[in-house]
């Protein structure tokens, strides 16, 4: 289940997408400008060789005794000559009267004596053809003399179609490297931001220090939110463990004075009505004294659970320290607590968490069993996980109904009587699978009782 | 010999068969059923029958119908008449060029023709395959203990310095009659102002003036003359018979070098086969060992030899002298020169 919603997509891949599109689009308007620009320097070019063409003919243009007289320079052709031997063509007139050249060639008209530029059709072959005047005097009288140069176009289709491939070669190398940065850019803007996931889900449960991660300036607010919220939560975790010992003390010790006073005034009423009302008033306090513990313990037990920090815990020793600690409790009731098997094991825990499963199962079993009864503990160790089981001679669960116990609030059938909240398992098995561990009940197979085991994975 | 060949003579051709004046008609008849290859060339046949020959023998199906014509005729042949021919052969460069760049002229491309240099092949329309320098032929009498000259600086200082033995003996080419003559000429008077100068101090020697090469070399080494400018290398070349009489100098200040072109023209009826004989034109004159060709093919080594020889550049220049009025004021210039005395 994913609780981010469809659709919002990834930067990284939106970023290059668009700066793809983005460079895609340059190099297409970076080729049209090319090829127009190739083509208007190309047409330029060419029309600048025509022109001079014209001039120089023009140049060799004279009037000799009343005649008009045209030494056409061998350059004028020559120099149109190309690579890919343009074909060249020419017309000179003299008032509109053709002297020499290719009679049927069109010329280029236009007003004034600048050179003019056409693009004509001439033999089946598109021509770019000047025509350029010159006035002479004859006689007195002004003489027009109109020089036409025309030249087919295949040097600079040639060199248009150079030019353009360069254009394309330009424009796409254009894209590669954009579309290469493009896909780094998105990569990096990426990567800080995973860096950022990165620093923050590394950490581990208990770590609520601000995350000071080196982000980019954008990314700013959202760490700094992030470290708003870490503060608030670090702060409602602080407060909740403060309200939970606070809750303790606060709730047991008005009880505890309480069943003293009642334990007091228990000694000196004779009624015996009296001291029945005594006796149901210190159970019921007792009850109350205990849940009250339970239900501040359980908590205690899902706020560490939730943040579950790993220590090396010696369970031998664990298991010792809690058994000398309710020796004096089971005492009271003339019971008996055994150590039998003890291997040596050390897991990784919380060891108030596992003390406080495995007193709740002791006390429990201590609760359930009849006086003057033996209960045994043994520590062992099997394939990779430790096993701590605990044995008492009471009633034991009733078939079927040990798998229903770890539910909170749960009290077995066999409980009425006895003192009891029905989170003491709860916590137990809430405990033994935060740490991958298992708690198993069952009912002795030789006499009468219960064995409750707690198995944990060894270090 | 395999072939049958008919030399028609002239007076059979005239008349309604053709309204451009043929100087020769040849037919290389094959029994193949290839195609006949009309082939209009200002070449003699006797230059080309080798060639010729090398190709039936490559292209045993293929018949060739040989014209040969002034490159005059072969212009007006082809431009005027329309008529039907596969290959242009011709001396004259400038109208070879004017062929193609009038558009009479169609493409070829070929293995052969990417190897011609740069300079030899034009629009991929007019391709080079012989390299003909123009020479001056003298007289081994008349320059018999002389230090030959070896530039017209030299020839012109020669002449200078012994009119009376070269009056009236000198010859070169009439250029209002001969196209080679008129190529010849304005490229010298392009590339450098000694030819006006030469043709002053000839001019001043009664020169006389010829239609062909063919007849300088034969009046050189008869000593009718004693000497000829602007002979065309590749046909003294080609007179060993002669070489026992003539001195054949390149210019050392520049030798103009003429290229034999070929032209597919646009009304071609077999351009394969044309294609073919083109390639053949320009590869055999590569193989120049056991050459069957009297002369000096294009090749990118062909002018390596000496600096001074300078090909006639294909392109639209030639176009210039091919004017009108351009022609017309050369003439006038050149007859001034050359001619002098009035007609």
């Amino acid at each position: 289940m994913s609780i981010f919603r469809a659709g919002t997509g990834s930067i990284r891949r939106r970023l290059t997408l668009q700066l793809l599109a983005s460079a895609a689009l340059l190099a297409v308007v970076l080729f049209v400008i090319v090829f127009n620009f190739a083509r208007q320097i190309g047409a330029e070019s060419q029309d600048r060789v025509l022109a001079a063409s014209a001039a120089s003919i023009l140049e060799a243009t004279a009037v000799q005794s009343g005649e008009i007289v045209i030494d056409i320079p061998y350059f004028a052709f020559s120099m149109l000559d190309n690579a890919n031997d343009d074909r060249v063509f020419y017309q000179i007139a003299q008032d509109g009267e053709v002297l020499t050249g290719y009679d049927d060639l069109q010329t280029a008209r236009g007003p004034g004596s600048a050179p003019n530029f056409a693009t004509v059709a001439f033999r089946g072959e598109v021509l770019r053809v000047v025509t350029q005047t010159r006035r002479l005097s004859s006689d007195g009288r002004p003489v027009n003399v109109t020089v036409t140069v025309g030249q087919t176009r295949d040097a600079q289709a040639e060199v248009l179609n150079r030019i353009s491939r360069m254009a394309v070669a330009l424009g796409i190398g254009f894209f590669v490297v954009s579309a290469l940065l493009a896909i780094l850019a998105g990569r990096v803007t990426a990567e800080s931001l995973s860096r950022l996931a990165a620093s923050v889900s590394r950490r581990g449960p208990e770590d609520l220090r601000p995350v000071v991660a080196d982000v980019p300036a954008e990314m700013r607010p959202l760490v700094r939110s992030l470290n708003a919220m870490i503060a608030r939560l670090s702060g409602a975790f602080n407060r909740t463990e403060d309200f939970i010992a606070e809750a303790a003390h606060r709730v047991r010790t008005p009880l505890a004075t309480v069943r003293a006073h009642a334990e007091n005034t228990l000694r000196r009423v004779d009624r015996e009505e009296n001291r029945d009302s005594l006796r149901e008033m210190i159970r019921a306090i007792d009850e109350s004294s205990r849940a009250a513990g339970q239900l501040l313990d359980h908590a205690m037990v899902s706020l560490r659970v939730d943040q579950l920090e790993l220590h090396p815990v010696d369970l031998h020793s664990l298991t010792r320290e809690l058994a000398d600690k309710l020796a004096p409790v089971a005492e009271m009731r003339d019971m008996d607590i055994r150590l039998n098997r003890m291997a040596g094991a050390e897991v990784m825990g919380d060891a108030i968490l596992i003390q406080n499963a495995l007193r709740n199962v002791l006390e429990n079993a201590i609760k359930y069993s009849p006086a003057d009864t033996a209960i045994d503990i043994d520590l062992q160790v099997r394939d990779h996980r430790a096993y701590v089981s605990i044995r008492d001679q009471g009633p034991g669960f009733r078939p079927g109904e040990a798998s229903t116990l770890t539910g909170r609030f749960t009290r077995g059938e066999n409980a009425a009587g006895t003192i009891g909240s029905g989170l003491g398992l709860t916590i137990a098995d809430e405990v033994a699978r935060a740490h991958n561990g298992q708690i198993e009940m069952t009912n002795n197979t030789e006499g009468p009782g219960a064995c409750v085991t707690l198995s944990f994975p060894l270090r | 010999m395999r072939y049958a060949f008919f030399s028609l003579a002239l007076s059979l051709l005239a008349g309604p068969l053709a309204a451009f004046e043929l100087e020769e008609r040849v037919l290389f008849d094959s029994p193949g059923e290839g195609p006949t290859l009309r082939i209009l060339s200002t070449t003699d046949i006797g230059l080309m029958r080798p060639v010729i020959e090398a190709f039936l023998e490559e292209n045993p199906e293929i018949s060739i119908d040989y014209h040969a014509a002034s490159s005059t005729e072969v212009m007006l042949a082809l431009t005027e008449e329309a008529a039907e021919f596969d290959v242009a052969i011709s001396s004259a460069m400038d109208l070879q060029v004017r062929l193609a760049n009038d558009g009479y002229a169609q493409d070829h491309r070929s293995d052969a023709t990417r190897g011609l240099p740069e300079w030899a092949r034009w629009h991929d329309q007019v391709f080079g395959f012989t390299l003909e320098p123009a020479t001056i032929v003298l007289s081994r009498d008349d320059f018999e203990g002389m230090d030959l000259p070896q530039t017209r600086q030299d020839l012109i200082a020669l002449l200078r310095d012994n009119p009376e033995q070269f009056e009236g003996r000198i010859g070169t080419y009439d250029v209002r009659t001969s196209g080679l003559g008129y190529l010849f000429a304005t490229q010298d008077a392009r590339t450098s102002e000694t030819y006006w100068r030469l043709s002053e101090v000839m001019g001043g020697m009664q020169a006389r003036l010829y239609c062909c090469s063919d007849d300088m070399i034969g009046d050189v080494a008869s000593g009718e003359i004693a000497m000829a400018y602007n002979v065309l290398g590749s046909y003294a070349d080609a007179r060993t018979d002669l070489h026992e009489d003539i001195h054949i100098i390149r210019p050392e200040d520049f030798t103009t070098v003429m290229m034999r072109t070929a032209v597919i023209p646009e009304t071609a009826q077999a351009p394969d086969a044309a294609g073919l004989f083109v390639d053949h034109l320009i590869e055999s004159s590569w193989a120049q060992e056991n050459s069957s060709f009297s002369f000096l093919g294009v090749t990118p080594q062909g002018l390596a030899q000496s600096a001074s020889l300078r090909p006639i550049q294909l392109g639209p220049g030639l176009l210039v002298y091919l004017d009108r009025l351009k022609r017309r004021q050369f003439l006038e210039e050149w007859s001034a020169a050359l001619v002098q005395q009035p007609e």
